[in-house]
């Protein structure tokens, strides 16, 4: 029987890396999970070099991991078992924009940032923002349905993807979804979005893409206490109001941000809300003096109005480059993602506090309010002996607070390796067993990113997959 | 009827099938006669305004729903065509006015269903941002019943618009109001005749009013038109060459039409993986048997 390795580099010749170095970078993703062993990792260019590469891990008896930018922080991405590696980063072409049809059919591998900004001449933009959206591609944003400030009014991925150009896990070639209004069948498009690697490997994706707003109004509102501001979230939303974004930070992240880019926050504030609206000049100024009114009832302190383009893009640069401003207080960070019913975001925020000083931990929080979307970031020193064991027993308990408060694992990072364990808290045997028989239609037999999500006990034949690779198969 | 005494009126044995208000009865195909007919319990469960979510049981009137939804001034995704809400996301169609109220799909955040097995099976959950596991709802919604019998939701719901008002026109070229308009409710198109729904603040109502009118001369209007009997699902592009007695839905592809759409094909590795859904789900075929999506 030939070698695997031979059998990928038949068809990608010397984009099918091997060396230690490489293989140890693709270990992990952007998360805290060790314990990832990549096999040989495929750099493909087309959907044919997908399809062979699935059909070549098939015949070896190997599983297969799509990567992406590797930015996932739930350990999506994170090899186990030393599966082939595909990676879809080079596959980064914007293939066609229809401003008729308001589409663009695109590479997986396309930066979101890319996107929005390839787009920005035609006055359209794609709507889902991560924070990671610099660096992050669209292809992991279908695997993670991923989120942002601005899917409040929005909505996450899903609501932005049309159709796409899949390799299942058998390795059959097909198309999901389509472009008419209301495609004929079960909806595999939709449950495929979100599926975290395990449901195939999109190759083409057709997305919504959206009109930029000619009116957008960008506030500023400081408060003594992270409980005012969540206060105010959710009197906003009672108010019937959907700004396009409402993003809090506490005073710590405050700081961290300023000390790092100068955004112009407050540093003596107990929190900001970042809210903005958007749409036409006319009911963006009655939004935005709404939101700044009911702001002032819960006690905001002050409310500053970005005036020009330039304020508001310090404003959201000082949001999205907080997870870097954390690294100048320690160099580690664990973020959770979780999501609360917006009216329990005080209470549930004031448990997290409560949680961390327990464990002795440093917390920051920086969160997308408006969805309800928790993203306490616990701070430390992975040097600390025994350190890793704290952040973890704090993390756990966040989640159980977070789900005893009427809440969800994720937000937007997915479930991965990291919510797996806590899968069994918010669903039943029943409703397991339910989401691995959709699994197992798209792959019957677990050969896509086995070991992720679905707990064990409830998953099929994951552990022949995730055996360990014998030394010496490298050839 | 409780959700409870619906798991046990669905039960663990037989072919049976759930009865809305029927308006959709024949959709995927006809119902085989030996299949038990129950119908799902009715009721609004909790409704949280500030939360902009409402968790109601599958048989209840959508026109109910709306009721109650529109005395918080807030509406859903739902088409109110004489149904229930547990036909409306078993059918998957979404509303007439689908550019302002959103799809049908974004809007059910959690499913309860009962299984061919007899098991009450949640997928999803109650808040409006959730990616725990794998997308249950989005499989179930549209699905008519073949693969769980859906006995209880929660929905998003909307704030209704400040202002709303329909206009028509006889001048204005459809295709040219999506272009104009940055957030319509809807643009219908019966060939000779558009009629768009504007929504929003009231001053973002006059300024989209002041745009229309370099397109034409419109009029208020009471509502869309009288739609022809039969939906059919185009690209937005093939609205253009639409021809016959139509309504069409402008920038969505919807289109409304006397004649039947042919049967859509599915591509063989999509007919195969939608084959394993249904023999995973419901190994016997006791659901909806004589009713197929695919």
């Amino acid at each position: 029987m030939s070698d695997l390795v031979d059998d990928l580099r038949a068809v990608l010749g010397d984009r099918v890396r091997t060396d230690g170095a490489q293989r140890a970078l693709l270990r992990r993703d952007a998360s805290v999970f060790e314990g990832g062993s990549a096999g040989p990792i495929c750099l493909c260019d087309n959907t044919a070099e997908v399809q062979h590469v699935v059909r070549t891990a098939i015949t070896h008896g190997r599983a297969v991991v799509p990567r992406g930018a590797g930015t996932g922080l739930a350990g999506g991405a994170v090899p186990l078992g030393e599966p082939v590696v595909i990676s879809l980063a080079r596959m980064n072409k914007v293939l066609e924009v229809d401003v008729d049809a308001r589409i663009a059919w695109v590479q997986p591998g396309v930066v979101n940032l890319d996107l929005s900004k390839h787009l920005a001449p035609l006055g359209f933009h794609f709507a889902p923002d991560p924070s990671s959206q610099q660096v992050c591609t669209i292809g992991g944003n279908v695997a993670n349905n991923s989120g942002g400030p601005h899917c409040l009014a929005y909505g996450v991925t899903n609501a932005h993807i049309l159709a796409m150009e899949v390799v299942l896990p058998d390795g059959e070639v097909t198309v999901l979804g389509g472009l008419d209004a209301e495609p004929a069948g079960y909806d595999l498009r939709g449950v495929f979005v979100g599926g975290e690697g395990m449901l195939g490997i999109a190759t083409r994706v057709a997305v919504r893409i959206t009109p930029n707003p000619p009116a957008v109004r960008t506030l500023l509102l400081s408060f003594e206490t992270t409980r005012q501001a969540a206060a105010t979230v959710s009197s906003v939303i009672a108010a019937g109001i959907v700004p396009a974004a409402m993003e809090v930070m506490d005073q710590r992240i405050i700081i961290a941000v300023e000390n790092y880019v100068h955004a112009g926050y407050p540093t003596d504030a107990g929190a900001v809300l970042l809210a903005e609206v958007d749409g036409l000049e006319g009911g963006a100024e009655i939004d935005a003096a709404r939101i700044a009114e009911i702001g002032r009832a819960e006690g905001a302190t002050a409310v500053h109005l970005a005036e020009d383009e330039n304020q508001r893009a310090l404003l959201w640069k000082g949001r999205k480059t907080a997870f870097g401003a954390v690294a100048q207080v320690t160099p580690n960070y664990y973020l959770h993602d979780t999501v609360v019913p917006r009216s329990k975001l005080a209470e549930v925020l004031d448990r997290v506090y409560e949680i961390a000083d327990r464990h002795d931990l440093l917390v920051m929080n920086v969160f997308h309010a408006g969805d309800g979307n928790l993203h306490p970031l616990l701070l430390f020193d992975a040097r600390e002996p025994g350190v890793y064991e704290r952040v973890h027993a704090a993390g756990a308990e966040i989640v159980e607070a977070s789900l005893a408060a009427g809440g969800v694992l994720s937000g937007e990072h997915g479930v991965g390796i990291e919510k797996q364990p806590y899968m069994s808290m918010l669903f039943s045997d029943d409703d397991l067993d339910h989401q691995e028989r959709l699994r197992r239609a798209f792959d019957p037999a677990c050969r896509s990113n086995p070991g992720k999500v679905i707990p064990e006990g409830h998953s099929c034949a994951d552990i022949q997959h995730l055996r360990t690779v014998p030394e010496g198969v490298w050839g | 009827m409780s959700l409870d005494a619906f798991v046990d009126e669905i039960g663990d044995t037989g072919p049976v099938s759930v009865a809305g208000a029927r308006t959709r009865w024949d959709l995927g195909g006809t119902l085989d006669p030996s299949a038990r007919i129950v119908t799902a319990p009715t009721g609004v469960v909790e409704y949280l305004p500030d939360e902009m979510t409402v968790t109601v049981l599958a048989g209840t009137p959508v026109h109910e729903l709306s009721q109650v939804l529109a005395e918080r001034g807030q509406r859903c995704a739902l088409p109110d065509r004489g149904g229930t809400v547990g036909g409306a996301i078993a059918v998957g169609e979404n509303h007439l006015e689908v550019l302002g109220r959103g799809t049908l799909r974004a809007s059910v955040l959690q499913v309860r269903y009962v299984s061919a097995e007899g098991r009450l099976v949640k997928g999803g959950g109650p808040t409006v941002k959730n990616v725990s596991g794998f997308d249950i709802p989005r499989l179930m919604t549209g699905a008519i019943g073949t693969l769980g019998m859906i006995g209880e939701v929660i929905l998003r719901t909307n704030p209704i618009p400040a202002t709303s008002i329909w206009v028509e026109s006889s001048d204005a070229d459809p295709f040219t109001v999506a272009d104009v308009v940055l957030r319509p409710g809807v643009i219908l198109s019966n060939s000779a005749t558009t009629r768009v729904l504007v929504e929003g603040h009231a001053p973002d109502v006059a300024s989209a009013m002041e745009a229309l009118r370099k397109l034409g001369t419109w009029n208020e209007c009471d509502g869309p038109f009288d739609c022809p009997p039969h939906r059919w699902s185009l690209e937005p592009a093939d609205l253009r060459s639409l021809e016959g007695v139509h309504v069409a839905s402008i920038g969505v592809g919807t289109a409304w039409r006397e004649v039947e759409q042919p049967r859509r094909n599915l591509p063989g590795p999509v007919v195969e993986i939608s084959r394993r859904l249904k023999s995973n789900f419901d190994p016997t075929g006791r659901l909806n048997p004589g009713r197929s999506v695919i």
